[in-house]
């Protein structure tokens, strides 16, 4: 520990410079090859193929660049790389960015990201077809960036910011890096309830960033249910005006809708609406009369309603309509129907539903009614050029469903979603898993482990079955959360299946090996979602970054200052200085200290 | 499709349904209340909140001052709302204008600290309000409703209000992870919204050690995580006591001895016990080293310091899950156990270690709470003791015979709110009666409260409020109000309107169950 004392006013004018000086000294007593203990493991999910060597380069955010190789389709002005360069320079570079950066040793010689693609799609959606591989080189002064698609660079860009980590003394480096990646499964999705609770479009917002750090692509908009209906749709106003929680504070409007979806598609994500049906309607139910079926008691209606009305011709000119505008809303091509849940209680009370089911032919089997009215909502979504997602319930009762239907397993323990996933592939249908990954459902402990340690493939098929398996989901149902506490329990228990999801399994099987890695990349979701603590106005930088720190003790007439530098762990440098001040300094924030 | 069958199950048979109850939003429900129809209007323009003739407290009392001034905020929102508004208007009869508190003790407790003694007890009457200590404020703001329009009123309402138990507290952990002062400052404000009055700061433990010590400065430097970002300075500390101070809420810090140490170990050299493997040293070490003078001398310099640094009348000593297993290997420790004639009996070095700490700390002038292991192992004890049950099981025996030795107890067992699990855990610590073990009457009187525990191994600055928030809010109620408040359906009522308030007072409280609030947490 090196001290200096009894340094006067000048000193105190001088400040930044004597911080520098300390640096220094701090500097040249260290030997920095021990420092570097930074692995190329930290990326998260793990790329299929990495190799990386202990020579690494130092960037310096004043010298540093993102280009587009000459040979790329696209070229500056493509906006979704354009905005993910000024985003990602900002989350290498987060002190630079928060005007922490002026801590410069040198100039270094510039270094440049250079960043080529196959296709110009920059103005397009992400599909269920997008390729998302990419290589990345890193070498001195350059990295080179290849991708098919623009989606496919993004995820490679979210890689290299992974690889960039920081210098215990402030500065910034990358390792030498060869990565081969793409990922193991098409579709890699959380569900966000809105329903049964409404998020604010911010938190939608905050949810998407960090799907993008974890290389989610697919936010499944639970988007209504029974307890609320929040979407403001342009046909059917009084949905929300009646069903939202409020018609005002509780909804999203039009424009909301679109921010979500460019923001997603910025980072990559598709947006994917579920308007499920004809169970989980209640609040449907408010704002568009006739809709739900009347339910009686006896032989006079009891005044409650059931599911959609599956007998009526204005349901389905009602629903054609709806999807109608849903699919001129959400650009993406698939719909997820719903499909689930449906209680025949209330079907089987209706006297006007049982002659129907006579009409038909169903006999007292109301899961005739139910795959009747679903095949119907099929073909709507169908004639609209929109692939269908429905529940496995939808599988369960009903094996008549259009093949390009993709069905969405949800229920139960290993075995018995094992035991789905190898009727519905055997029955040729794609097949999406949400089973393990209830993450809705909390306990004590870490139990991050069981939803890394999940094999959605591990059940007995062919090849092809297994190639039927596109992807999986993370669902945050939301009777116990809203914004308050989604972002907390989301992360990182999330980013233990999108490592499951994106990663080769053989190479990350071992939970115990995942553990230190998940542990440092959340540290990184806090740095980026800047939880800080800055609650006295006490520059501190976070983690493994230099600090630096301000203390003084006022006497009546003096005022003393020390100065503290270091680094994490290790020694650090006090320097304390005393001068005649006016009482009046405090020092606030680190703009007062830098200006003093 | 969000629940599993069984789930489903469960949910059709026991959906809550939120309706009105005829208490509001009151938390935790007052002794006794009596609410008419009869209602005034409030306007933020007229209302003020002052100190009645005849109350001992006046303008000089900083403590209630700001309370009024954080009050009229949580009632009218911040003052920058009603520039736009001229008041020119006269109030008329329908309107209340003023909230009179009258501090009707001698002592206004103003400067002082709140003790185990304050009485918290008020009455009110609308109009005429008298309270005693600074509860009733917040029983007031829970009272004014707000109309569609954003109009507030006030029913006509008598209120005679006091605690059920004097130890109300909550755990928090900074040691298995540093809590920013910033949260703990919120969680401070939070607590005062539910009439929590002690917080038990379990501040150090084997994974840091966070408090910076001036006696003994390398305690933090060298066992803290990092010895500046993640300590808990001189001024930190003074800080979260007047923070807690202005809120009528008690300091109890833990200093948890001999076991849970192993940061102390690093600061301070000779303190823990080496432990040995055959005959030789491991290089790890155990609990604190009860066979050296040097312990002592530091243990006595240490809890002097922490005597004047936390005002309150007691320290928590902790003494709770001591390993034996590096004491019996260390051969020093064995030739002590024979000089002492403790056979094999570890239990007793723990006895002796602890009765030499609470001689040491007993010197301070201060009181002390142990964890019941202490009790469960024979320690001598001072009669003023408070024995704190945490062991879960058969926590209503234990409760039976410590207050059978004619200790005062509080209890935590059922109240470890860092287990969490799926739905509404919440009913759970509702339905927990304290005083439910055999015992006399007299036995009964010597439960002076509990404490919601939230321990920190899962718990950190990102997820500790809303974890905690609700959940503790129904052991606030327990503690709180009479033995007979037990409607679980009224209490998801409150709650639910309770939890609103947090949330739109700027907490991100979490939801209790499908629902919205009017006012969303904005914090995202």
């Amino acid at each position: 520990m090196l001290t200096y004392q009894n340094t006067y006013l000048d000193d105190l004018v001088d400040l930044p410079n004597t911080l520098d000086h300390m640096l220094e000294d701090l500097l040249g007593s260290q030997n920095f090859e021990t420092l570097g203990l930074h692995s190329v493991e930290g990326v998260w999910p793990l790329p299929q193929s990495i190799t990386s060597s202990p020579e690494r380069y130092p960037l310096n955010p004043q010298a540093f660049y993102f280009t587009y190789g000459s040979q790329s389709a696209a070229q500056e002005g493509c906006s979704v790389l354009d905005e993910a360069f000024k985003r990602y320079f900002s989350l290498i570079f987060p002190d630079y960015s928060s005007g922490y950066g002026f801590l410069r040793f040198s100039v270094d010689k510039p270094f440049t990201v250079q960043v080529s693609v196959g296709r110009n799609d920059c103005d397009s959606y992400p599909d269920e077809d997008s390729s998302e591989q990419y290589t990345l080189s890193v070498s001195a002064g350059q990295a080179y960036l290849k991708a098919e698609t623009v989606w496919g660079a993004l995820r490679g860009l979210e890689t290299f910011s992974q690889l960039v980590y920081q210098e215990d003394f402030g500065s910034y480096y990358v390792n030498k890096t060869e990565i081969e990646d793409f990922p193991r499964f098409q579709f890699r999705g959380i569900l966000l309830d809105t329903s049964r609770h409404y998020l604010p479009v911010q938190a939608i917002l905050k949810t998407l960033d960090a799907m993008a750090f974890s290389k989610f692509n697919v936010f499944h908009w639970h988007i209504v249910d029974d307890p609320s209906f929040p979407y403001q749709s342009r046909t059917f106003p009084d949905l929300s005006a009646k069903g939202a929680f409020h018609p005002m504070t509780h909804i999203y409007t039009q424009l909301d809708v679109r921010r979500v979806i460019s923001y997603a598609r910025m980072r990559g994500i598709r947006v994917l609406p579920e308007f499920d049906s004809p169970g989980h309607t209640q609040s449907w139910g408010k704002g568009q009369s006739d809709l739900l079926t009347p339910c009686y008691s006896g032989s006079t209606p009891s005044g409650t309603f059931g599911p959609v009305n599956p007998i009526l011709p204005s349901t389905y000119k009602f629903m054609a309509t709806l999807f109608k505008e849903v699919s001129s809303v959400f650009p993406d091509s698939y719909i997820h129907l719903g499909g689930d849940e449906v209680n025949f209680s209330c079907w089987k009370s209706n006297p006007d539903v049982r002659a129907f089911m006579l009409k038909m032919g169903f006999g007292a089997d109301f899961t005739k009614l139910e795959a009747y009215y679903m095949e119907n909502i099929v073909n709507l979504t169908a004639a609209l050029n929109r692939t269908s997602i429905v529940w496995q319930d939808v599988f369960d009762y009903h094996e008549r469903i259009p093949k390009d239907t993709v069905l969405h397993i949800w229920k139960g323990v290993p075995a018995s979603y094992e035991a789905e996933l190898r009727a519905i592939t055997k029955a040729g249908y794609r097949v999406l898993l949400a089973a393990p990954w209830y993450i809705n459902h909390i306990s004590y402990g870490q139990d991050w482990r069981n939803y890394y340690t999940v094999q959605p493939l591990n059940f007995s098929g062919t090849e092809e079955q297994k190639k039927l398996v596109i992807g999986g989901e993370v669902c945050m149902w939301g009777e116990y959360v809203d914004a308050t506490n989604l972002t907390p329990r989301l992360w990182p228990r999330a980013s233990a299946a999108a490592e499951r999801l994106w990663s080769d399994e053989k190479q990350t099987s071992d939970v115990d090996k995942a553990f230190p890695r998940l542990k440092d990349f959340r540290c990184e979701l806090l740095r980026y979602f800047s939880f800080s603590d800055n609650a006295h106005g006490i520059p501190i930088t976070h983690h493994r970054t230099l600090f630096y720190e301000v203390c003084l003790t006022y006497t009546d007439a003096s005022v003393s200052l020390r100065l503290q530098a270091g680094y994490p762990g290790r020694a650090s440098l006090c320097r304390t200085l005393q001068t005649r001040v006016p009482r009046c300094l405090i020092i606030t924030d680190h703009v007062t200290f830098l200006s003093i | 499709p969000t629940v599993d069958c069984l789930d489903l199950c469960q949910m059709l048979t026991a959906e809550p349904v939120f309706q009105a109850s005829k208490y509001g939003s009151l938390w935790p429900l007052p002794q006794k209340v009596q609410i008419s129809e009869v209602s005034f209007k409030l306007s933020s323009a007229s209302f003020r909140i002052v100190d009645a003739k005849a109350s001992s407290a006046g303008p000089s009392c900083s403590l209630l001052q700001s309370a009024y001034r954080r009050y009229y905020e949580y009632m009218f929102g911040s003052a920058k709302k009603q520039w736009g508004s001229k008041n020119n208007r006269r109030s008329d009869p329908s309107d209340l204008t003023e909230l009179q508190v009258w501090i009707t003790s001698p002592d206004s407790e103003c400067d002082g600290y709140p003790s185990v003694t304050s009485d918290e007890s008020c009455e009110y009457l609308l109009f005429l309000v008298h309270v005693m200590f600074y509860r009733s404020l917040e029983t007031f703001s829970q009272l004014v409703s707000e109309d569609e329009y954003g109009a507030k009123s006030i029913n006509a309402t008598i209120i005679n209000d006091f605690p059920r138990f004097q130890h109300r507290g909550i755990l928090l952990d900074s040691s298995r992870h540093f809590l920013p002062i910033k949260v703990i400052l919120s969680n401070l404000e939070t607590m005062a919204m539910n009439k929590i009055n002690v917080f038990h700061w379990h501040i150090v433990d084997e994974q840091s050690f966070p408090y910076l010590s001036r006696t003994f400065p390398q305690l933090s430097e060298q066992g803290a995580y990092h010895p500046y970002t993640h300590v808990y300075t001189p001024a930190d500390v003074k800080m979260v006591i007047e923070f807690a101070r202005l809120r009528g809420i008690r300091v109890v810090p833990e200093f948890d001895t001999p076991g849970h140490t192993q940061s102390w170990g690093k600061g301070q050299k000779d303190l823990l016990t080496p432990c040995y493997s055959g005959s030789k040293p491991s290089g790890s070490f155990g609990p604190v080293n009860p066979i050296l003078n040097t312990t002592y001398d530091f243990m006595a310099k240490f809890f002097t310091e922490i005597s004047t640094v936390f005002p309150d009348g007691y320290i928590h000593l902790g003494g709770d899950e001591v390993d034996f297993t590096c004491w019996k290997s260390n051969p020093d420790i064995q030739k002590f156990m024979e000089q002492q004639h403790f056979g094999e009996d570890y239990s007793k070095l723990e006895s002796f270690y602890i009765q030499k700490l609470l001689d040491i700390v007993a010197s301070t002038k201060k009181g002390y709470l142990v964890w019941q292991e202490v009790f469960d192992n024979g320690v001598k004890l001072k009669p003023d003791t408070v024995v704190h049950v945490w062991i879960g099981g058969r926590s209503d025996k234990e409760m039976s015979n410590v207050t059978a030795a004619g200790y005062t107890t509080i209890l935590s067992a059922p109240w470890y709110l860092d287990y969490i699990s799926y739905g509404q855990d919440w009913q759970k610590y509702y339905k927990v009666e304290p005083l439910n073990f055999e015992g006399t009457d007299e036995q009964k009187k010597l439960v002076i409260g509990g404490e919601a525990c939230l321990w920190g191994e899962y718990v950190d600055a990102t997820n500790l409020t809303p974890r905690l928030w609700p959940r503790a809010s129904a052991v606030a109620e327990r503690l709180w109000s009479a033995k007979n408040v037990t409607d679980i359906d009224d209490a998801f009522n409150r709650l639910s309107l309770h939890r609103c308030r947090m949330v739109e007072r700027g907490i991100p409280a979490e939801p209790l169950f499908s629902s919205y609030c009017l006012h969303e947490y904005k914090g995202v």
